[in-house]
């Protein structure tokens, strides 16, 4: 099944929040990050993964290093609340748009 | 994928401004607010009345398949122009959210685009607030379940 990749997906994981909040006080790498949780390093890298497609996180290189830094942007645009209310009517437009196309090619 | 819905929410002010383009001619974007069998295949509730005139009303109400009534709301129509506007009363029952007011307006673009313009106003940005945040909390709800029958699935599936 393919999630899609929603900021507000994201952060209903707890371990994803968790991410988040140790990477709001500095930017770390992936494996400093790993280390402060029992999970796998594999399932942690899954978690930034995810955080960085929805632009939760951003890379940096630095050196051999890639650094991930928090983006406070993103989650001012959840603080909003705007983004899930302007999806919910972005939804029901596409509807209202499908429903009346398809009405029109009936007549 | 382009955003073509847009919102927005000033800080202190009471209301949402609501805009979208359309591939469809005003006239048709009309119609999916005006007939009641079109509006409750768009909008996903049913539509109980619908009384498309000024000094008219509306209501609607949603329910589950064991047929719990999980939304109603209902308004009164203020002002309507066919193809041009509507301007109305909406308020959600045992929402607590109060009544606001609002102005729909059908613009066409080209003879087969059209814009709309939704202008809702508030009691007080509180009340704004409240009604903006109702998505977010759906999404968690539902990012939850779906954490949790994911994690059910999985579970099953060791057994």
């Amino acid at each position: 099944m393919d999630l899609r990749r929603d900021v507000f997906q994201a952060i209903a994981d707890p371990t994803r929040r968790a991410i988040l909040t140790l990477l709001a006080a500095h930017a770390m790498t992936p494996g400093a990050i790993a280390a402060n949780f029992d999970s796998t390093r594999q399932t942690i890298s899954k978690h930034i993964q995810i955080l960085t497609e929805c632009e939760l996180l951003k890379q940096e290189q630095n050196g051999r290093e890639i650094y991930y830094h928090f983006n406070p942007k993103k989650m001012k645009e959840i603080a909003d609340f705007l983004e899930p209310f302007r999806n919910m009517w972005d939804d029901r437009f596409n509807k209202l748009e499908a429903v009346m196309k398809q009405y029109k090619s009936k007549k | 994928m382009e955003r073509k819905t847009k919102v927005l929410a000033e800080d202190g002010k009471p209301d949402i401004l609501i805009t979208r383009e359309f591939d469809l001619p005003v006239e048709l974007l009309f119609k999916a607010y005006t007939e009641p069998g079109l509006l409750e295949q768009w909008m996903g509730t049913k539509v109980l009345k619908l009384d498309n005139k000024p000094l008219g009303a509306y209501a609607f109400e949603t329910s589950d398949g064991q047929g719990n009534i999980l939304f109603k709301a209902h308004g009164a129509i203020h002002d309507m122009v066919a193809n041009q506007k509507i301007v109305r009363t909406f308020e959600m029952e045992n929402a607590g959210f109060d009544v606001q007011l609002e102005f729909l307006q059908f613009e066409q673009l080209t003879p087969d685009t059209s814009k709309l313009t939704i202008q809702t106003i508030f009691r007080s940005e509180a009340h704004r607030a409240k009604q903006l945040k109702m998505p977010f909390a759906y999404g968690i709800n539902m990012a939850h379940d779906r954490l949790q029958e994911i994690i059910h699935a999985s579970g099953a599936n060791k057994q």
